[in-house]
C-alpha cells in the first residue's frame, strides 16, 4: 500500500511538472517576435493573411491571454498538440510516429553508460592509485570533454569508413526486405554506434561519480567494523561499499536523464536516426516552431519517466528506504 | 605564507591543473591575437576548397568546402567560445546567486518555493530548452548567451543556498542581525563573500560546460549568423566527413582541448581552495 501511494504521489508531482513545462511551452510561442499565429502557421511569408487569420480565430487568438492558455492546456490533455502546416500532419502523429527508435536508443545509452560507468569507476576505486585506475580516470577525464556531436562523428570516421564494421546512417538497411530475427539483428547493428556515442559522455559522469563515492565510503567506520567482524573482502566490496557508494549514483543518473533526452537530438542528427531528435532538428531547418515546441514537451514528459523509474529504483537499492511500514 | 602564496602553492601541485592553465592561456592568446594571425577574415575564401592540411605552406589547417582557411576559423572560434562560455556563465551567476542567497538566508516558506522553482528547471531537458529558446528568440551572441545562462544556473542557486543554510546560523551572521544589519546587508555583505570559493570552482566548469553547449548549439545551425565558431566550422563539414576528415576533426580538437583544460582548473581550483565543500554543487 505504501509503494502505492508513493507512486501515486510521485505521479501527481510529475503531472504539475508536466502542466508546468506546457504553460513555459505556451509563453515561448507567445515570446517569439511577431505574430503567434505566423509562429503557428511556420514562419510568416509563406501563409497568406486570411490563413492566418483562421489560426487566430481557431486558436482564439484574439480572446484574452488566460482563456487561450486554457484551452492549449485543454488541448494537450486531449493529446492535441497542434498540427505542422510544414509537414501537413498532426504534430502527436508526427512524434508517435518517432517515438519507439528514440526511446530504444535513449534506454539502451542509459543502460550502457549506468552499467559500464559503475563498472569502471568501481574497478578504478579498487585499483586506486595503479595504472587501471590511472587509464580510466583520464578516459572518463577525456570523454567527459569530447562534443558528443564530434565522437558521433569520429565513431563514424573509424568504424565505418576506415573499419566498415558498422552502418553509419538509418535504422535499418533500407530494401532489404529483413524480417523477424535478422531484421532485429540489422537494427541492433545499427543501434551500436548512436548508442555508444550517447552513453559514454553519461558513462564518464558515472565512472568519477562511482570512484570517488567508493572511495569515500571505504573510508566510514561502518566498513572498518565489517573488516573487524572478519569479513572477506569480496562481501565486503559487494554489500557494503558499493550498495551504499551506488545511492549517488543513482541519484545523479535521475538527474542526467533529462541531459541524455537532450544528447539524443545530436546522435540522432548526426546518425540519421529517425527518432523525436531527428524530428526536432528537422524543425529547426524548417523554422516549424509549433513542432520544435511539441517535441520540447514530449521529450521533457520523457524526462519525468525516466526520472519516474530512478525514484523506483531507488526503492530497491538503497537499503535504508523500506516502505512497508 | 599569505593566503595567496598558499593557494598557488597548492594549485600548483596539481600537475592536471597547471597543465590546464598553460593551456587555457594559449587559447586565450590565439583569440586576441587572431585578427593578427590571420588578418583576413575568416569567412574569406582564400585557397582552393578541399585543401588537405599541410600541402601548402601557410595553411597547415587545410581549407573548408568553400577554400576558407580553417586555421583562421580555429583562431576566431577560439573567441566566441572563450566570450560566451565567460559572459554565459556570469549571467548564470547573476540569475543563480541572487535566488541561492534568498532561499538558504529566509529558509521556510521563501526556499520551498524557491528550489521547487529551480527543480523545475533542472527537470527540463537543458539542450531542449536552450534550442528552443534560441530558435524562438533568433540565433545571435544575445540569445545565445541567454539561453546558456537560462539553463545553467540552477546548480549555482542550488549550491549558493546549501553554503547559506550552514551558514545563517553561524555566530558572526547571529551577531550582525542582532546589531541591527539590514538583511539585504548580512547577505551581500556578511555571508556571501564566504561562499565565492566554492562557487568559483562551479563557475570554471560552468565556462567548460557553455563552450560545449555553445558548440552544439551552432553545430546544428543555431550560432551567431555573423561569428565563425567551430561548432559550425564542424556542423559545416559533416556532409563531407568521408572526403575531408580534417574539416572536422581539428574545431573538434580544439573544442576538446578547451574545455578538457578548463575542468582541468576547475578540479585543481576545487582542491586548492577546498577540499570537499564543492563537488557537491554538481
Amino acid at each position: 500500500m505504501a509503494i502505492a501511494r508513493y507512486i501515486v504521489a510521485r505521479l501527481l508531482k510529475a503531472l504539475a511538472v508536466l502542466i508546468a513545462i506546457a504553460v513555459l511551452n505556451f509563453l515561448l510561442i507567445h515570446a517569439a517576435p511577431g505574430d503567434p499565429a505566423a509562429v503557428m502557421a511556420g514562419e510568416a511569408g509563406a501563409a497568406d493573411e486570411i490563413f492566418l487569420q483562421q489560426l487566430r480565430e481557431k486558436f482564439g487568438l484574439d480572446r484574452p491571454f488566460h482563456v487561450q492558455l486554457w484551452s492549449y492546456l485543454a488541448g494537450i490533455l486531449q493529446f492535441d498538440l497542434g498540427f505542422s502546416y510544414r509537414q501537413e500532419l498532426p504534430v502527436a502523429k508526427l512524434i508517435l510516429d518517432r517515438l519507439p527508435a528514440t526511446l530504444l536508443l535513449t534506454g539502451t545509452a542509459f543502460l550502457i553508460s549506468i552499467l559500464l560507468g559503475v563498472l569502471l569507476g568501481a574497478l578504478a576505486a579498487v585499483r586506486v592509485g595503479r595504472w587501471a585506475d590511472s587509464a580510466i580516470t583520464t578516459l572518463a577525464l577525456i570523454f567527459y570533454a569530447t562534443p558528443l556531436f564530434w565522437i558521433a562523428l569520429m565513431a563514424i570516421l573509424l568504424f565505418s569508413v576506415q573499419l566498415d564494421w558498422l552502418p553509419a546512417y538509418g535504422f535499418e538497411t533500407v530494401g532489404s526486405g529483413y524480417t523477424g530475427l535478422e531484421r532485429v539483428g540489422d537494427i541492433a547493428r545499427h543501434l551500436v554506434l548512436p548508442a555508444l556515442t550517447l552513453g559514454l559522455f553519461f558513462m564518464a559522469i558515472y565512472a568519477r561519480m562511482t570512484r570517488a563515492s567508493m572511495l569515500e565510503t571505504a573510508g566510514q567506520d561502518f566498513v572498518k567494523t565489517a573488516r573487524a567482524k572478519g569479513l572477506a573482502d569480496g562481501p565486503i566490496l559487494r554489500r557494503h561499499i558499493l550498495r551504499n557508494a551506488i545511492l549517488p549514483v543513482v541519484t545523479l543518473a535521475g538527474l542526467q536523464a533529462g541531459q541524455i533526452v537532450g544528447g539524443a537530438v545530436l546522435t540522432e542528427t548526426v546518425f540519421a536516426w529517425p527518432g523525436i531528435g531527428r524530428l526536432m532538428f528537422e524543425a529547426l531547418l524548417q523554422r516549424d516552431y509549433n513542432l520544435l515546441l511539441g517535441v520540447f514537451l514530449v521529450s521533457s514528459a520523457l524526462v519525468l519517466l525516466f526520472n519516474l523509474i530512478t525514484d523506483l529504483v531507488y526503492l530497491v537499492v538503497d537499503p535504508r528506504i523500506s516502505l512497508a511500514k | 605564507m599569505s593566503p595567496t602564496k598558499d593557494f598557488w602553492r597548492r594549485f600548483r601541485r596539481n600537475r592536471g591543473a597547471t597543465i590546464g592553465l598553460a593551456l587555457v592561456w594559449v587559447v586565450i592568446a590565439i583569440a586576441i591575437l587572431a585578427p593578427i594571425l590571420y588578418p583576413q577574415s575568416p569567412w574569406r575564401m582564400v585557397q582552393r576548397p578541399f585543401l588537405p592540411p599541410f600541402a601548402v605552406e601557410g595553411f597547415w589547417f587545410g581549407t573548408d568546402t568553400l577554400g576558407r582557411d580553417i586555421g583562421a576559423g580555429l583562431a576566431y572560434g577560439a573567441r566566441v567560445s572563450l566570450l560566451i562560455g565567460l559572459v554565459s556563465t556570469l549571467v548564470a551567476l547573476l540569475i543563480g546567486i541572487p535566488i541561492g542567497a534568498v532561499a538558504g538566508y529566509f529558509a521556510g516558506r521563501w526556499d520551498d518555493a524557491l528550489m521547487r522553482f529551480t527543480e523545475f528547471f533542472q527537470t527540463i531537458p537543458s539542450f531542449a530548452l536552450a534550442i528552443v529558446l534560441v530558435a524562438i528568440l533568433e540565433p545571435s551572441l544575445g540569445s545565445i548567451v541567454l539561453a546558456i545562462a537560462i539553463v545553467g544556473w540552477p546548480p549555482v542557486a542550488r549550491l549558493v543556498r546549501g553554503e547559506f543554510l550552514s551558514l545563517r546560523s553561524r555566530e558572526y551572521v547571529q551577531a550582525a542581525v542582532l546589531s541591527g544589519q539590514r538583511p539585504s546587508a548580512i547577505i551581500f555583505r556578511q555571508i556571501l563573500p564566504n561562499t565565492l570559493s566554492p562557487v568559483i570552482v562551479l563557475a570554471s566548469l560552468m565556462v567548460a560546460t557553455a563552450i560545449l553547449l555553445e558548440s552544439s548549439l551552432s553545430f546544428l545551425g543555431l550560432g551567431d549568423p555573423n561569428v565563425m565558431s567551430w561548432g559550425y566550422m564542424i556542423g559545416a563539414a559533416r556532409t563531407v566527413l568521408r572526403q575531408a576528415w580534417w574539416m572536422s576533426v581539428f574545431p573538434g580538437l580544439a573544442i576538446l582541448l578547451t574545455v578538457l583544460a578548463l575542468n582541468l582548473i576547475g578540479e585543481g581550483l576545487n582542491d586548492a581552495l577546498n577540499p570537499r565543500l564543492a563537488r557537491k554543487g554538481r
